[in-house]
């Protein structure tokens, strides 16, 4: 197995609604990325695509309509998607194009426009549902989050003022990142008044809906001096999926999202995740995923990452970092970007080049982990110097 | 975003400046219609909503009672061979109070909704429904329910057979 490095990254701003297509976000993403690797797209030998649902954009068939602008045409094109764990899917994805040994270089994309939908792109989400028992109940996908952090605050006692912690701190994080849609200052007490929505999960618990596209650029050892001095290493890499049958399993912990970090850490030779891990980008397109994620990739215990947020552990100068970039709350959630968004962040941290976002903790070896599908993907990467 | 990298890019627009022509765009409808099958094991449970029951459906192999009923266990990879007839109470799992329908517009009057585990079913095996005759905030997860049933003569093999689950009186 050939060892896999990311050697360039790029994205755009997320925002609510983009003039750019999907294509064109897409190709300033890809651009970007590679201008950053100091390559050109004839050395890009194939290309993987990370994007949800054809819903949002009324076009069927996205990852054709995409290829054009992520690189793909007359290329080994593919593809993936498992809902909202797309984004760290894409670069598993593209890490066994190469790890394959089959190309020595892959560029990898997440694109996603969600705006185009109306009156709401939730209302795509209309039919992830059961057809015939679970539709007819009207059923929304915030139902299923509100449902889960009902399920494990009651199973932990987590009060919801420790949940709107998280929401803090990740709109405050994203205060430095350029890109971001929704950096805010607020308080523990702005979460909790701000808008029922699907209680417990009230308005200021929610990431927004977004367009936007990040993009990776990876390479095999053989030919990585090419192009860097200073290459980041996928060391680990993980994904696993759980029954469909949501209302079979007990929503207060993620036992697949474990099963993908365990996978992972046997590539990576990592025993003890909360020693070797120095920081985590872990999926949070609600407050309460962040604790529940931290808790499933085995760097908090079981009801305990409520207590190390609380403590301040995982603020940006804390001793476990999490979700530095500022994350979905903060910087936006469009859906397969966002999920790239944050490997792009782990190799920024890694160089040293996220500007003010750098922790102030020397870091090795960072994580990044999305979600989604029903309740029920874990996908995860592991980087290191 | 790296440090090395000044710019970047991205044109965000309002949906008022699409609206206005400040911005062309373009608008489409569709309307796709779609028959499903209810399958050979929902089918059969649904048929028993007709009749005011709920069936599980059991795994010889695992001996877990199923509900949603299946034709096969996805644990053990076989075919589930027996029906079981399950309660038509539970325990709330879970609850939520929505505000919200499903396209995001807001709801006059919240609703609560619940993922209610079975009586008589494997421990945990839930089903997503409505709960009612409560206040919402007297609901409480591990709350004793039961199916509220729509009279026998407007059943029709739905999961709308039962209105809602309601506090066990």
């Amino acid at each position: 197995m050939k060892r896999v490095a990311v050697v360039g990254a790029g994205m755009t701003k997320f925002r609510r609604r983009m003039l750019e297509t999907g294509r064109e976000m897409s190709f300033q993403a890809s651009r970007m990325a590679l201008d950053s690797a100091n390559m050109e797209i004839k050395d890009v030998e194939s290309v993987v695509l990370g994007t949800a649902p054809d819903a949002f954009d009324g076009v069927h068939m996205k990852g054709e309509y995409l290829m054009d602008g992520a690189g793909g045409t007359n290329r080994p094109y593919s593809r993936v998607y498992v809902g909202g764990g797309t984004g760290v899917f894409a670069p598993v994805a593209g890490w066994w194009h190469v790890a394959s040994g089959m190309f020595d270089t892959c560029l990898v994309v997440g694109e996603e426009k969600m705006s185009p939908l109306r009156p709401h792109p939730q209302y795509a989400f209309w039919s992830i549902f059961d057809h015939t028992l679970e539709r007819p109940l009207g059923v929304t996908l915030l139902w299923i989050f509100s449902l889960e952090m009902r399920r494990y605050m009651a199973v932990h006692k987590v009060k919801e003022e420790d949940i709107a912690l998280v929401s803090v701190k990740n709109k405050g994080n994203a205060l430095d990142h350029p890109c971001a849609q929704l950096p805010a200052r607020i308080t523990v007490d702005d979460v909790m008044k701000s808008e029922p929505i699907c209680l417990p999960v009230k308005r200021l618990d929610v990431s927004p809906t977004s367009d936007g596209a990040a993009a990776l650029m990876l390479v095999s050892e053989d030919v990585v001096r090419k192009y860097t001095d200073d290459p980041v290493w996928i060391d680990g890499v993980g994904w696993n999926v759980d029954t469909q049958y949501w209302t079979n399993r007990d929503l207060y912990y993620p036992r697949y999202v474990e099963a993908a970090a365990r996978m992972a850490y046997k590539m990576a030779k990592i025993d003890n995740p909360r020693k070797q891990i120095d920081f985590a980008e872990v999926y949070d397109p609600f407050d309460y995923k962040e604790l529940h994620h931290m808790e499933g990739v085995l760097l908090a215990g079981k009801g305990e990452a409520p207590k190390l947020t609380r403590e301040g552990v995982t603020q940006r100068d804390g001793d476990l970092p999490i979700n530095p970039s500022g994350g979905l709350l903060g910087v936006g959630n469009p859906i397969a970007a966002a999920g790239t968004m944050k490997v792009c962040e782990l190799f920024w941290q890694l160089r040293g080049e996220a500007g003010k976002r750098q922790v102030k903790k020397e870091v090795n070896r960072g994580l990044a982990q999305a979600w989604g599908d029903l309740l029920q993907v874990g996908t995860v990467i592991t980087m290191r110097r | 975003m790296s440090s090395k990298i000044a710019k970047y890019p991205g044109t965000e627009v309002e949906l008022d400046d699409l609206r206005s022509g400040r911005f062309l765009s373009s608008d489409y409808e569709t309307l796709l219609r779609y028959s499903w099958t209810s399958g050979v094991a929902v089918s059969r449970f649904l048929d028993g909503l007709k009749s005011g029951e709920i069936w599980g459906k059991k795994c010889g192999k695992c001996g877990r009672v199923l509900v949603p009923p299946r034709a096969y266990c996805e644990e053990d990879f076989v075919p589930t061979d027996e029906w079981v007839r399950v309660r038509d109470t539970g325990t709330v799992n879970t609850f939520s109070i929505s505000y919200v329908n499903n396209d995001a517009s807001r709801r006059k009057e919240p609703i609560v909704v619940s993922v209610v585990d079975i009586d008589g079913a494997s421990p945990g095996m839930g089903i997503l429904h409505l709960l009612g005759e409560v206040e919402p905030k007297r609901v409480e997860v591990g709350m004793k329910v039961e199916a509220a049933w729509k009279p026998k003569g407007k059943r029709r093999g739905a999961i709308t057979d039962i209105r809602y689950f309601r506090p066990r009186g």
